[in-house]
């Protein structure tokens, strides 16, 4: 129960997209048709659902003041939490450069659509906000941590999916020269966050 | 008639194109097409004849509104001398309720269409009768001492950004009425909900218990209204959402005539029973052990369900995807109520939901039948072969 409580607020209620905000630029840039949406949005699924557990691992085990005593009682002391963001984005970006390697040999028109993108993963704000909530948050075992880097990346997912259907869809719109583009995406986003707004204050 | 299409045609000429006044063609011709149905015919390509035009859409579904339109101004007035205990007969609460009603209406409709207009002319396309439905739905879904200033600042809202912004009627994602709601109750949450603003002229008087039922079963007290009170609408609520009896006479209208989807419409009420009857048997909590059948009287659920979900832009397409569509805003519908106690209403923001995900739902249904399409080609001519 625990577990679905977790997996439930992660993509609902606290949405990467329409309650943080984070991972604007891909979402904003890749999601001009559905395709190519939803091959990004299982991009970062996938690196999400590794990347969150194995950071809990390296905080745990390596970083968090004290964790280094299975090693020796003498290491008690040592608090190697300075080294938090470089070491979570380096196994970010070694995440991502597989996630590249296997879409390219296994999907190149999905390669070729998601251009710049794919390797711009690494530096997008919802994996490593994925993993600095979850060193905030606490989390008590890893199998947490891997339910909540699943269901952010989750409701990215369906935050993407949704608008590029949205977007398909108003290609037929008159919308007013001055808005085509980006500045009407960001009026839908704001549309659709009041949509996700149902969600604001559940506790689960 | 002659004469008076004479005398119009008359005073188009200084608006025909070319002229002195060309910029503001739209406005005159909004109201030459209020008056004359227009004899414009296609040059080229499909030709469908057919005497149901948008405008006549939009008519007929405003005639579906006003039994509640109507009761709702009763019920208004009535709400006001029943929770005061004054005596009152029955035009001393209709008109009472008129008093409140109306003025909310006019803002309305002068805003939005002051607001349509101004867009016409300076983007240069015809004035839409959309907003002669989004008008008075909004005014029935607020509650009835809402400040008319906000009123107005959230139909604009709700017209510039929620629909002229993605060029007018048919092009909008989000319902408008419903956008215009969501905007007042997130920015002026004290003036949206707790329990004396569904009584108007109530908030000086402190001895009465005017909280809608959802909101007083959210804050776990005693319901004291019967079924039949639930289902005629004898309760507090926003102004016209409360009698499900009438609403259901709008309902018989929009489905007789084709305009609402009955599919939209059965698929909600399925899926709003379905989930409170799962949480009947949890039953945790008051709103839980809230028999199923009452969940689908009180509330929006029922205006919702027949006046909004089947907005025909922002609701899924495809016949599969409005069955889709309208059993998960019953089932949001119910979730949002139970579980979120910050909003004891949850048709408005269900609703809003499924408007974000309705063209998913109908991409996800087309590629579905075109793939099966594809199969039945490929299994086709290999028989053949």
């Amino acid at each position: 129960m625990e577990y679905v409580n977790l997996f439930v607020r992660s993509i609902f209620i606290e949405n990467m997209i329409f309650a943080y905000f984070l991972g604007m630029c891909s979402y904003l840039a890749v999601s001009k048709t559905v395709k190519t949406a939803v091959g990004l949005g299982a991009a970062v699924i996938f690196v999400l659902a590794i990347t969150v557990p194995m950071n809990f691992m390296i905080d745990n085990y390596l970083l968090k003041p004290g964790a280094l005593s299975w090693l020796s009682p003498d290491l008690a002391e040592l608090d190697l939490s300075f080294l938090s963001f470089i070491l979570f984005i380096a196994v970010i970006a070694f995440m991502v450069q597989l996630v590249e390697m296997i879409v390219e040999r296994f999907a190149p028109a999905l390669y070729g659509a998601l251009g710049i993108f794919l390797p711009l993963i690494a530096v997008n704000c919802a994996i490593l906000g994925a993993s600095l909530f979850m060193q905030q948050k606490d989390f008590s075992s890893v199998g947490e941590a891997s339910v909540y880097g699943l269901g952010s990346g989750v409701g990215w997912f369906l935050a993407i999916l949704a608008i590029a259907s949205i977007r398909e869809k108003i290609t037929y719109s008159n919308v007013p020269a001055s808005l085509r583009g980006l500045g009407i995406t960001y009026i839908i986003t704001g549309l659709m966050a009041i949509g996700f707004m149902s969600f604001m204050g559940i506790k689960l | 008639m002659n004469a008076l299409r004479k005398k119009l045609d008359q005073l188009k000429k200084p608006f025909a194109k070319g002229e002195k006044w060309e910029k503001f063609a739209p406005a005159v011709n909004a109201f030459d097409t209020f008056l004359y149905v227009p004899n414009h015919t296609t040059q080229k390509g499909a030709h469908i004849r057919d005497s149901v035009d948008l405008k006549r859409t939009m008519i007929t579904v405003v005639i579906a509104l006003l039994p509640a339109l109507i009761y709702g101004i009763y019920n208004s007035g009535y709400q006001h001398f029943i929770q005061l205990g004054e005596q009152f007969t029955f035009w001393d609460a209709f008109s009472h309720g008129a008093l409140k009603v109306l003025p909310m209406i006019i803002v309305s409709y002068v805003v939005g269409l002051t607001i349509e207009f101004i867009f016409a002319i300076y983007r240069g396309h015809e004035v839409n009768e959309g907003f002669l439905v989004t008008g008075i739905l909004i005014p029935m879904i607020m509650p009835v001492d809402l400040p008319l200033w906000m009123l107005a600042l959230s139909v604009a809202f709700a017209v510039i950004l929620g629909k002229e912004a993605f060029g007018g009627t048919g092009m909008n994602i989000l319902n408008p009425a419903l956008t215009a709601r969501a905007f007042a109750f997130f920015a002026y949450p004290t003036y949206m909900s707790g329990n004396k603003i569904w009584v108007s002229e109530a908030s000086n008087i402190d001895a009465i218990s005017g909280e809608t039922l959802l909101g007083s079963l959210a804050a776990n007290h005693e319901v004291h209204y019967s079924v039949w009170e639930m289902f005629s609408g004898s309760i507090p609520g926003s102004v016209a959402e409360t009698s499900v009896l009438w609403i259901l006479v709008g309902a018989a209208i929009l489905i007789f005539t084709g305009v609402g989807s009955w599919r939209i419409m059965l698929g909600g009420v399925i899926g709003a029973a379905f989930m409170a009857l799962l949480f009947n048997l949890w039953g945790v909590n008051a709103l839980m052990n809230f028999p199923w059948y009452e969940h689908l009287l009180v509330g929006g659920l029922a205006f919702g369900l027949v006046f909004m979900a089947t907005d025909p832009v922002s609701a899924a397409q495809t016949f599969k995807g409005k069955w889709i569509y309208g059993i998960l805003i019953g089932i949001f519908c119910i979730m949002i109520r139970v579980f979120n106690p910050a909003y004891p209403e949850g048709v408005m923001l269900a609703i809003l939901l499924m408007n974000v995900f309705a063209p998913t739902i109908d991409h996800y249904v087309i590629q579905a039948n075109v793939k099966r399409r594809k199969k039945r080609v490929s299994t086709a001519t290999v028989k053949s072969a």
